[in-house]
């Protein structure tokens, strides 16, 4: 193990270690403990300049958090996220099985150039596909709703999705696939009864990453949508903002509610996230 | 997928031929489905772009007019006149619609290579792409920091790696908070040590550092998490006999720890220079391209804003801009793919 392991040293030391742990940690998320501060602030606080002090009269708790559903059309942003991730993520998810069956499993000409073609245009700046995306989402009467994004993602994630999926069934054991065909098994029964059931973990991490990048997703929102009946939460932030100007305590609220469902699929799904995360970190 | 789900009996094997035309076919049936939006979505449109990038462009649509029959005008005077055909006798709209791009070659090129803002995008991206390489030892450091088994270690881990799960909008109001003159955090701090307040993302020179700074949060995050995969996966017989061959502490790290997390260390690479050149999210959230003109933009935030600019669509120049990222991403991008191939070759 590297480092030494902390117990291999004096009681000292490994005190100091111990102490230093939590020191680390708060110093690393300091900026995100100020906005959860100033979220429960109540809001005469921001008026008044008592930006970091202990509030006059007491915490407001809850009720900014209350406000931010009841005041705004958060709500109705979130909503919209959740109605954009789902269904990308599903999408994004079963073509890729399909690809990365095809490409991981059959050996024929053009197999790797395919594949080769998936993950160049899984890197590809966005900007390069921004103006022709927006006009062909338009011409199909998509642009501002959330169909238009949704089918953008499903395609785009599709290329991440299948570098991945492709190696993780090369991973798995040829003689399976092998031994079904001498049993005379289609190619679709193979697929669907051998190896989808060996591809749970490489879905479920999939799934837990599509949800995190597609709800975290900005670019694509302000380009293909404008208003609130489609916008998701990252985009119709801007405009909550807007709503709440200067008014600090109301603004961290938005932003800490618009950051917990990725948050919250995170520390649910870590184990999955992480192996997704990291495919490829370990030969 | 129907005609790949032929009843093939479970137990008889069908003869030889068809089994193997099924598995011909079914690749490219399994194939056809992503294919097809991937190349609706991605790959056609990197083609349109490159076509776009040599036309002036509003990003509109406009009616056509034809010559009404029995009049004195031609289709083509109809179409000459544009707009005004509407209001033309002899004139009327045929309910179709034409592009009303116009074809100027490299023109837009040209005006790039003239272009401050331009100029001054490409340099903000050679300093996000430099500055975010500290994504990789900042994140090596807190991984080796980390790399210990005791209470409590995979929460500090978890809370340590959350600020990646965080979108970039959120990270980027943090980031303002934090740096809001006077009030903010920073410049409290910056109080203690007696230093005034400095309105980083108000100032010509740091504001672009201040967004960055911003951006290596998460980023880092995400190189310690592939690292401390990494440091799993290390040899511990190789460390132990390295160990009793006298080596430790930076040694040990240099020759014998940092190769094995090669692996590692490629991907955070990977990720760390796409990060670098995707940076939008942050520069709208936290300066929306200011102070004054787009002193803290960079080739991504520079394109968007063309190309759905306040003061007129011009998809043309902003395609033009996409091309150049495009070109500058494809260099890291066939890197990538050639070490893949290599890797397919030898696997």
């Amino acid at each position: 193990m590297f480092p030494r392991p902390i117990q291999a040293y004096s009681r000292p030391v490994q005190l100091t270690y111990q102490a230093i742990l939590p020191a680390a940690l708060i110093l690393w998320l300091i900026p995100l403990l100020a906005v959860m501060w100033f979220s429960i602030k109540p809001g005469e606080d921001f008026t008044q300049g008592n930006y970091w002090g202990w509030p006059e009269n007491g915490l407001a708790g809850f009720a900014n958090y209350w406000l931010v559903f009841t005041g705004s059309d958060m709500p109705r942003y979130l909503w919209n996220s959740v109605v954009i991730t789902v269904p990308t993520m599903f999408g994004a998810v079963a073509l890729s099985c399909m690809t990365g069956f095809a490409l991981g499993v059959y050996r024929f000409k053009g197999n790797l150039l395919i594949f080769f073609m998936f993950v160049a245009g899984n890197f590809v700046p966005f900007q390069i596909l921004m103006v022709p995306v927006r006009d062909l989402t338009d011409q199909m009467g998509l642009y501002d709703t959330r169909l238009g994004l949704i089918l953008f993602h499903i395609a785009f994630q599709t290329g991440f999705c299948t570098l991945f999926m492709r190696n993780f069934i090369r991973a798995l054991p040829r003689e399976l696939i092998e031994a079904a065909r001498v049993e005379g098994v289609s190619e679709y029964r193979i697929f669907w009864y051998v190896v989808l059931p060996l591809m749970r973990p490489a879905i479920a991490a999939l799934c837990v990453l599509i949800f995190t990048f597609i709800w975290n997703d900005f670019f694509w929102a302000v380009v293909l949508t404008q208003s609130p009946e489609s916008q998701p939460v990252t985009a119709g932030i801007t405009a909550f903002n807007s709503q709440f100007r200067a008014m600090y305590h109301l603004m961290s609220a938005g932003s800490i509610v618009a950051a917990i469902p990725p948050v919250a699929m995170f520390f649910l799904m870590q184990k999955h996230f992480i192996a997704g995360l990291t495919l490829g970190a370990v030969k | 997928m129907a005609t790949v789900a032929t009843d093939t009996p479970v137990s008889a094997p069908a003869p030889g031929p068809r089994r193997f035309s099924q598995q011909a076919v079914a690749p490219w049936l399994f194939l056809l489905p992503a294919f097809l939006f991937f190349a609706i979505y991605v790959l056609i449109p990197i083609g349109q772009s490159f076509y776009i990038s040599t036309f002036n462009w509003n990003g509109l649509y406009s009616p056509e007019f034809a010559a009404v029959e029995g009049s004195d005008m031609t289709d083509q005077a109809c179409r000459d006149l544009g707009n005004r055909a509407s209001r033309t006798e002899g004139c009327a709209a045929t309910g179709e619609t034409f592009w009303t791009a116009e074809y100027v070659g490299l023109e837009n090129y040209r005006n790039l290579w003239t272009d401050p803002f331009f100029w001054t995008s490409l340099k903000n991206n050679v300093i996000w792409l430099l500055l975010y390489f500290l994504a990789i030892p900042g994140g090596l450091m807190i991984a080796l920091f980390l790399n210990q088994a005791v209470a409590g270690i995979r929460l500090y881990k978890s809370l340590f790696f959350f600020p990646f799960v965080l979108s970039q909008v959120v990270v980027g109001l943090v980031f303002s908070w934090f740096y809001l003159p006077n009030v903010g955090l920073l410049n409290v701090a910056l109080g203690w040590f007696g230093i005034g307040s400095i309105n980083v993302l108000g100032n010509n020179d740091l504001a672009t550092y201040g967004i960055i700074a911003a951006g290596l949060w998460p980023q880092t995050a995400y190189c310690m998490i592939l690292y401390l995969t990494g440091l799993n996966a290390v040899d511990p017989e190789q460390i132990e006999a390295a160990r009793l061959d006298g080596a430790k502490g930076p040694k040990m790290l240099w020759y014998v720890v940092l190769p094995q997390l090669w692996p590692a260390t490629f991907i955070a690479i990977v990720v760390t220079v796409i990060g670098a050149l995707r940076s939008f999210d942050l520069i709208t959230i936290m300066t929306n391209g200011g102070p004054g003109f787009y002193n803290t933009s960079v080739l991504a935030f520079y394109m968007y804003d063309v190309a759905l600019s306040e003061f007129g669509f011009r998809m043309g120049y902003g395609s033009a801009i996409a091309v150049i990222l495009f070109l500058i991403m494809m260099i890291y991008i066939a890197g990538f793919l050639w070490k893949m191939w290599r890797d397919e070759r030898v696997g």
